[in-house]
């Protein structure tokens, strides 16, 4: 419990925002970023603690997005019910490919191959399907209110999302503290020697795929519900897959907080770009892709692991500085 | 909708096709076989070579098929200088941190040339690009028969490179055990940096011979990427000849499945085939490893 007191005081913190900032942009900003802080938080689980590397989580985001969508315009069902749904059908979906890959034992290349490939499926199904309104999109109606989560206020979407990356770094905490976790830490450490002392890798796998596949639908299901639209190059496109895998990556891969550092630190640059260039088509994502690089080559624990790095540097310094100066002090 | 009249030239049609996809798949078996890791960035090196031979078209006024004795040593310069001064170093020798690089490399160029060019479609506007010749069952057009005879010729020279040269007598040593072939001497760094070469060349060669017939957009490599990933899978990764008859048959496939169902479901004719093969049978129809 006592590690969990942090994550709550960092959270009441963030929640504190709005009654300060009153900038829509500035809002909007952090909501996006807190978005793609779920999807990375989803995608931490299974790459970052499982060593799944997956290049198709937007199969996840999508689907939550979707089901979040259609429930409500298709079939009136109340928007809480729809969101919540969204999350099942994304943890169901997580299940379905975990127990189709992981059970055909695919690892490294091919799992990432077949995950993004599952999400160009997808897409492509949302692309003609009437039921997703095809290459039209699905709108939601724009109907304010509590009972239908849309909100005139930017503030009252951050404090969803709040909660939500709350949740999550609550739910990765406690993975991280229990043997499941460990069991997960150990099949991405050296998958046979976990086997070998009677883990069962492709079921722990699979237990992570639902987890991550629940959370990144979550983002999906808050997409829908702010931006009020969706459509298959939106839901299913490759931006969000990247977005997913590059938020931890940066922040730092398999621990609690990278995904969420990695969002800020991901949509500032996105954010500084568009001002010193203008709002060009691609300039974000090239950004984002010399990031990923560059953090894999001269950081590759991220932003975290980076900042333990120099902390325990400034100790060292530290700590020799004051031996020598009780030596000194002696002599 | 079953007679010949329609199947036969569908057939055709994708035989020709699937030649191009070939070499998109020689290129990624190629590196898959030698380095274990499959290269994200192959779609978005294909678009980049379709531009360069677009521009080298318009406006140095080089016509593809010179501009491919051109583009293949620019693109092997390329692949080598890739692999040896960004990929190798910023991955530490992790597989999982070389899929990342890979995808990195891939983001950082599809979306460079999407703000250089624009989303915008071109074409080449190239005088011969509709002239047909009757090859007895029906008309088609000469640069997809050239494309057709190059990427055998492509397939046949990098056999012999890869059988009778040094450079690929140390590339199958790498492959087979990379291990032992450090220990006898070979470079093995050098070697990784010629095969991504090679398999960047590939990807060159295929652009100027589709350039003719084919459109250029900043994301155009990615279809025939994941096509070239579905082709290398149901052949074998690392096998050759198993990307060649993978190639040809996924051509044949799409060109069908579009006649059946129409171009857009006969997309996801492809990806079935390729989700189906990876949980079915990961080895491939050719491949010895998974």
């Amino acid at each position: 419990m006592k590690t969990l007191i942090p994550t709550g005081i960092g959270v009441a913190i963030l929640a504190a925002v709005p009654l300060f900032v009153h900038s829509n942009v500035t809002l909007n900003f952090l909501v996006v970023a807190l978005m793609i802080a779920l999807a990375g938080q989803g995608w931490n689980i299974l790459g970052g603690y499982g060593g799944q590397y997956s290049f198709g989580h937007a199969a996840f985001f999508g689907t939550g997005a979707y089901a979040t969508a259609i429930l409500q315009m298709r079939y009136g069902i109340n928007a809480w019910v729809a969101f919540a749904a969204g999350i099942a059908v994304g943890a169901v979906l997580g299940g379905v490919l975990g127990a189709l890959t992981f059970r055909s034992g695919l690892r490294g290349s091919y799992f990432a191959l077949v995950t993004l490939a599952f999400a160009e499926v997808l897409r492509i199904i949302a692309s003609v399907a009437p039921i997703t309104g095809a290459g039209v999109g699905t709108l939601i109606k724009l109907d304010l209110g509590l009972s239908t989560l849309q909100f005139q206020s930017r503030a009252a979407f951050y404090w969803i999302i709040l909660a939500l990356v709350g949740i999550s770094l609550v739910v990765t905490q406690l993975i991280e503290r229990s043997r499941f976790g460990v069991w997960l830490v150990a099949v991405r450490e050296n998958e046979d020697a976990a086997k070998a002392l009677g883990v069962d890798a492709s079921n722990i796998k699979s237990v992570a795929m639902i987890i991550s596949g629940g959370m990144t639908a979550a983002a999906g299901c808050f997409y829908a519900q702010y931006f009020l639209f969706i459509d298959s190059g939106i839901a299913y496109g490759t931006w969000i897959s990247v977005e997913a895998l590059l938020t931890p990556i940066i922040g730092g891969v398999g621990t609690v907080f990278g995904p969420l550092l990695g969002a800020l630190v991901v949509k500032s640059l996105g954010e500084i770009a568009k001002l010193l260039a203008g709002d060009a088509p691609g300039l974000d994502l090239i950004i984002y892709g010399a990031v990923l690089v560059l953090v894999i080559w001269f950081m590759p624990r991220g932003l975290v692991g980076g900042l333990a790095h120099a902390r325990k540097l400034l100790m060292r310094r530290t700590s020799s500085s004051a031996a020598s100066a009780g030596e000194a002090s002696h002599g | 909708m079953l007679s010949p009249a329609t199947l036969i030239p569908a057939v055709i049609n994708g035989l020709l096709i699937g030649a191009i996809y070939a070499l998109v798949a020689l290129g990624l078996t190629l590196i898959y076989g030698v380095l274990h890791i499959i290269n994200f960035a192959h779609g978005a090196l294909l678009s980049a070579a379709l531009f360069a031979a677009f521009f080298a078209f318009r406006l140095l006024g080089l016509d593809p098929y010179v501009a491919v004795f051109l583009l293949m040593p620019v693109f092997f310069a390329l692949g080598y200088a890739l692999q040896r001064f960004v990929i190798s170093p910023a991955s530490h020798g992790d597989d999982r941190n070389m899929l990342l690089v890979t995808l990195g490399i891939a983001v950082i160029i599809e979306n460079t040339l999407l703000y250089a060019f624009r989303a915008d479609t071109r074409i080449v506007d190239i005088p011969y690009a509709f002239q047909t010749i009757d090859i007895g069952l029906m008309f088609v057009a000469i640069p997809r028969v050239i494309g057709f005879v190059a990427a055998f010729a492509v397939a046949l020279a990098l056999w012999v490179v890869m059988t009778f040269t040094d450079i690929g007598r140390a590339i199958r040593a790498v492959a087979k055990e990379k291990l032992g072939a450090e220990l006898v001497g070979i470079d093995v760094a050098h070697v990784y940096a010629v095969t991504f070469g090679f398999g960047t060349a590939c990807v060159a060669v295929a652009a100027c011979l589709l350039i003719p017939t084919y459109y250029v957009n900043p994301s155009v490599g990615n279809a025939f990427v994941l096509v070239a990933f579905t082709i290398v899978v149901l052949g074998g990764m690392g096998s050759v000849p198993g990307a060649l008859i993978g190639a040809l048959l996924i051509g044949v496939a799409e060109s069908l499945s579009g006649l059946f169902l129409g171009e857009s479901l006969g997309q996801i004719g492809i990806f079935l085939i390729f989700i189906i093969v990876l949980l079915v049978r990961p080895r491939g129809l050719f491949g010895a490893r998974a």
